[in-house]
């Protein structure tokens, strides 16, 4: 690959994940506007579209990639997800509980 | 006496903030007491600059010390902070108990708010001012010599760490002098910490003391962790790295994870007393028990990243001192791993009695006690590697066996207190206070003062004086079964932890047990002192330049003692988990190299001592509303750290003539050294070069 | 091993600069381990705000606050941002022209400085509408979490300014290389957390 080539394949992988991200938020936004499901539908939607555009967003601006020489990386990445998730989903567990029982 | 002196200048000092005016105008026993620990701070602190002044010693401390940013240097600096604040935080626990035991049915002689502020000071300073700068500065140390590399992956960030921890430290010490301590224990629990019950000076100290200690450490885990990812030397794979580097590695990554978590609460309980914020205060819907949670998703955690690195440092010990190679250093691996992973999902028993459903409670009651399972791989590891090998009951050897029986005693009433309904019957008693001091004591502090008297030899180019040794081990050992078996008894049967006075006359002979502990592990302190200043005054006789005193294994027993600057002449290539150790029994480890090449190190920086003391006046500045000094300590933080990254002119070259002059000098002194056979090690005629048997 | 290896997750500069490409690499992953730090520090103040949110003390709510025009535009302004210093970034891995960088930096700058104007009018309309971050527990974890993306993209900006002198200063030496690559990273992760804020703070008050 000659860095022409390089530089257009990195230049395409900008605009298409600028491409994807305008319409996801697009939708999201246009749902929540004009709403055509439940609220809990809607906002379970607007997750699912979010969580899709951050990961293409890690792919096509932020170049993370399956290739074994970036693993370290991807190992990172994967272990602060996990990490995240048990802080966030461990405090809304708890501190949900302790407010429905206090209620 | 109680209004500000002058607000726009000084904030809300007022001349009653001084701890000697206070003892002026009301000389009890308490506020003298106040006065005298704030004027041994003024005095020390005025002694030792006029003892660097009188040996003209500021040029060569500056460029020697505080600007250097060679990392071993980074990490003595640590070590140093560390035993002054253990010094500080030993004296509180002794007027603790020795209040507690003379205020049987009396009020004894420390009033409650003075009692409140040693309990407080005591934890924030062992654990974020004495344990962490202790593990940190021997990781510091060790961690690129035992991975082969010339310094860590960022090392004005590394003194930027260590400024910063200085900071905090220096804040701790000011409230001595200035104003007064926060009274709300080392976690700070608001409401109790928030502006409407604590509006002075105390809780802020705390905050930004602790704020300081905990971006030091985050900045710390980054640093080690790309270091061992990305800086090994050639050969050095994960699984040959020593235990001791694997136990940093989950170390670093546990403070890259949980110290944000501190930051955060503290940075909220910021806003709250600054700004009026509501995130834990009683009114407008704050919510006091997401700071319990914040926090002690930090505090489980934590406990790790203090006792990680002494499962390494007794790795390292116990294989050494037996002459053999580790037992299942790939199941110490995947314990290590497993135990910094499963850290992340406990920290909930710390408030099993906050009112959160059975189930939930239950759900981490099994996953703490989970966490005992890795740790007993490792105790079994342990002794596995001391079976049938040839111990020798050195100083650090004699640590790593206390650590092994006494540990396992505070885990088994860990697991105690890891069932929910038990723990509802002892939580906030003196049983909780032994079980953390029963692991935290050998578990933390016998690591880092086995890793002390091991290590030092190589560091300072000579061994620590052995019998005073003993006798402070001793001390230590003595001092915490008498100190704290006595607080299980007081705990089960009732006694309230943080208990300024007691009412309870049957208590009265275990508290005075306790206090003789106390006592007994203050003399092991002034052992320790003994040693350190024996062992100065003997280093001649006790001269181990070569480096290798204890037949080591890893790689920074291959250079000399101290090393030099540069680390190693050339990299060590290595093929093996113990290449050091296999080279000396199998081909010639003091061979010279066939070519010495240009060393590039970095050049001193003075980044790091600006960027501390800005810190350090800035926060003093929060703390007090001065608010000038903190805009003014923040814009040089800013400037310095845009400044930094102008200059270009970052490294100087060791030429490839010196550096061989230096590596010259000390094979010729290997090769003139008498090995020594490993029964007579802690003898004079220990000159460094181990007698290899195989 | 190839040149144009991959090395760190990001844009790899293999292919142009091979001595950079291999100093970069610790380089960055450094500064991915600092933004995964970062990152937890953004999570726990969304924990914060989940469980502070029924906490509104009786004052303003969600729905009464939030807007959905002014949200979008700034969504619009961040994503193209992110889009630009991307553009940045190829042109500085490719050697174009100092010009090129320096205009393609100053469209991101002018993209945050609007997006901080937009930020800034919100605030002040909130506060006019007495949802100020003293007035309850839901609205200190908003004024905690929201402000805090903004400070993060004023570091950015400020970022933005150093570098543009140093590229004058310097021109395209490995530190600044480094430092644009780390730059990148910083500005695109801002943009993902504020994917977060629009879709569980902005997006889920204004539902019914």
């Amino acid at each position: 690959m000659n860095g022409n080539d390089e530089r257009r394949a990195e230049v395409r992988s900008y605009l298409v994940g600028y491409a994807g991200a305008i319409v996801m938020t697009g939708v999201a936004f246009a749902i929540v506007q004009w709403p055509i499901a439940s609220p809990k539908l809607t906002f379970a939607a607007v997750l699912t579209l979010a969580f899709t555009q951050i990961v293409l967003q890690f792919r096509c601006f932020l170049h993370i990639s399956l290739r074994r020489s970036a693993r370290d990386d991807l190992q990172l990445i994967l272990f602060s997800t996990l990490v995240v998730a048990l802080m966030v989903g461990g405090t809304l567990v708890i501190l949900l509980n302790l407010r429905e029982r206090m209620m | 006496m109680t209004d500000p002196v002058w607000p726009m200048l000084l904030g809300r000092f007022t001349w009653d903030s001084l701890p000697f005016v206070r003892a002026w105008h009301n000389p009890t026993t308490n506020e003298l007491i106040a006065a005298a620990a704030g004027g041994i701070v003024v005095v020390s602190g005025i002694a030792v600059l006029v003892l660097i002044t009188v040996l003209r010693r500021w040029r060569w401390l500056w460029t020697e010390w505080l600007t250097s940013l060679d990392h071993k240097k980074i990490g003595i600096l640590y070590i140093v902070i560390a035993l002054v604040m253990l010094a500080r935080a030993l004296v509180e626990a002794n007027l603790m108990r020795l209040q507690q035991a003379v205020a049987v049915g009396n009020p004894g002689f420390v009033a409650p708010e003075h009692f409140a502020e040693l309990f407080s000071t005591h934890g924030s300073i062992m654990i974020f001012f004495m344990a962490m700068p202790f593990l940190t500065g021997l990781i510091n140390y060790l961690v690129p010599l035992q991975i082969g590399a010339r310094d860590v992956a960022f090392p004005v960030l590394n003194a930027i760490s260590l400024w910063l921890t200085a900071a905090g430290a220096a804040l701790m010490m000011a409230s001595l002098v200035i104003g007064r301590f926060s009274t709300g224990g080392w976690s700070g629990y608001p409401p109790f910490t928030e502006i409407g019950f604590n509006p002075g000076v105390g809780p802020d100290y705390w905050i930004w003391a602790v704020t300081l200690g905990s971006l030091a450490s985050t900045m710390t885990g980054i640093n080690i962790a790309v270091t061992i990812y990305k800086m090994r030397c050639p050969g050095m794979k994960l699984m040959r790295m020593p235990l001791f580097t694997w136990t940093s590695l989950c170390t670093a990554i546990l403070m890259i994870f949980a110290m944000p978590p501190l930051t955060v609460a503290t940075a909220l309980l910021a806003l709250d007393r600054y700004l009026g914020f509501h995130f834990f205060t009683n009114a407008l819907g704050g919510n006091m028990m997401h700071y319990a949670n914040l926090f002690w998703m930090f505090g489980h955690p934590e406990v790790y990243i203090v006792i990680l690195p002494a499962f390494g440092i007794y790795s390292e010990v116990v294989s050494t001192f037996s002459s053999k190679e580790l037992y299942g250093y790939k199941s110490l691996v995947i314990a290590t791993m497993a135990i910094a992973v499963l850290s992340f999902t406990v920290w909930l028993h710390h408030f099993f009695t906050m009112g959160q459903s059975a189930s939930i409670n239950a759900a981490f009651g099994i996953a703490t006690m989970a966490i005992g399972v890795p740790t007993g791989v490792k105790i079994y590891n342990w002794i596995w590697t001391m079976f049938r090998g040839e111990v020798r009951f050195t100083t650090p050897m004699i640590y790593a066996l206390a650590f092994m029986m006494t540990f396992v005693l505070g885990g088994l009433t860990g697991i105690i207190l890891a069932f929910p309904p038990l723990d509802y019957i002892v939580h906030n008693t003196l049983f909780l206070v032994a079980h953390f001091h029963n692991m935290l004591i050998p578990g933390t502090l016998y690591g880092l003062l086995a890793a002390y008297t091991f290590w030092f030899p190589k560091v300072f180019g000579y061994r620590l004086d052995e019998r005073w040794g003993r006798i402070s081990c001793l001390c230590w050992i003595v001092g915490f079964y008498l100190a704290f078996m006595p607080l299980y008894v007081l705990g089960a049967s009732g006694m309230a932890r943080r208990t300024q006075a007691v009412m309870e006359t049957a208590y009265r002979p275990w508290l005075y047990m306790a206090e003789a502990g106390a006592l007994i592990l203050l003399c092991a302190f002034a052992a320790l002192i003994v040693q350190l200043w024996v062992s100065i005054r003997r280093r001649g006789a006790n001269d181990v330049f070569v480096g290798d005193p204890w037949d080591g294994r890893a790689l920074e027993w291959s250079v000399s003692a101290p090393p030099p600057e540069f680390n190693f002449a050339r990299l060590p290539h290595v093929d093996q988990a113990h290449w050091f150790y296999d080279a000396k029994r199998k081909y010639a480890p003091y061979a010279p190299p066939i070519a010495y090449h240009d060393i590039w190190m970095l050049r001193n920086s003075a980044v790091a001592p600006v960027i501390g003391i800005a810190s350090g006046a800035a926060t003093f500045g929060l703390v007090w509303h001065m608010w000038w000094l903190a805009i003014f300590g923040l814009i040089v933080i800013f400037a310095a750290v845009v400044a930094r990254s102008f200059v270009r002119d970052t490294h100087r070259v060791i030429p490839a003539s010196e550096v061989a002059r230096i590596d010259e000098s000390w094979r010729e002194a290997t090769a003139r050294a008498q090995p020594v056979p490993r029964e007579i090690e802690t003898s004079p005629a220990n000159q460094g070069l181990a007698l290899v048997r195989s | 091993m190839s040149a144009s290896e991959t090395k760190h997750a990001g844009l790899n500069l293999g292919g142009t600069d091979a001595k950079t490409h291999a100093e970069a690499e610790h380089a960055i992953f450094g500064f991915w381990i600092f933004l995964m730090s970062d990152a937890v520090i953004f999570a726990l103040l969304f924990a914060t705000y989940g469980v502070m949110l029924p906490a509104t003390a009786g004052g303003p709510t969600p729905t009464s606050v939030f807007k959905i025009g002014p949200t979008f535009a700034e969504t619009l302004l961040l994503l193209t941002s992110s889009l630009t210093y991307g553009m940045a970034s190829v042109a500085m891995k490719h050697g174009s022209p100092l010009g090129g960088i320096h205009r393609w930096l100053a469209v991101t700058l002018l993209l945050g400085l609007i997006f901080l104007a937009f930020e800034w009018h919100d605030f002040s309309d909130m506060f006019a509408q007495g949802a100020y971050p003293t007035r309850s527990g839901f609205l200190s974890a908003f004024f905690g979490l929201v402000p805090l993306h903004g400070l993060h993209v004023i570091a950015g900006i400020v970022w933005i300014l150093v570098m543009m002198v140093q590229l004058r200063v310097f021109g395209l030496d490995a530190r600044v290389k480094i430092n644009l690559l780390r730059l990148g990273l910083f500005w695109h992760f801002l943009d993902i957390v504020w994917i977060a804020i629009f879709s569980t703070v902005y997006l889920p008050g204004l539902l019914p």
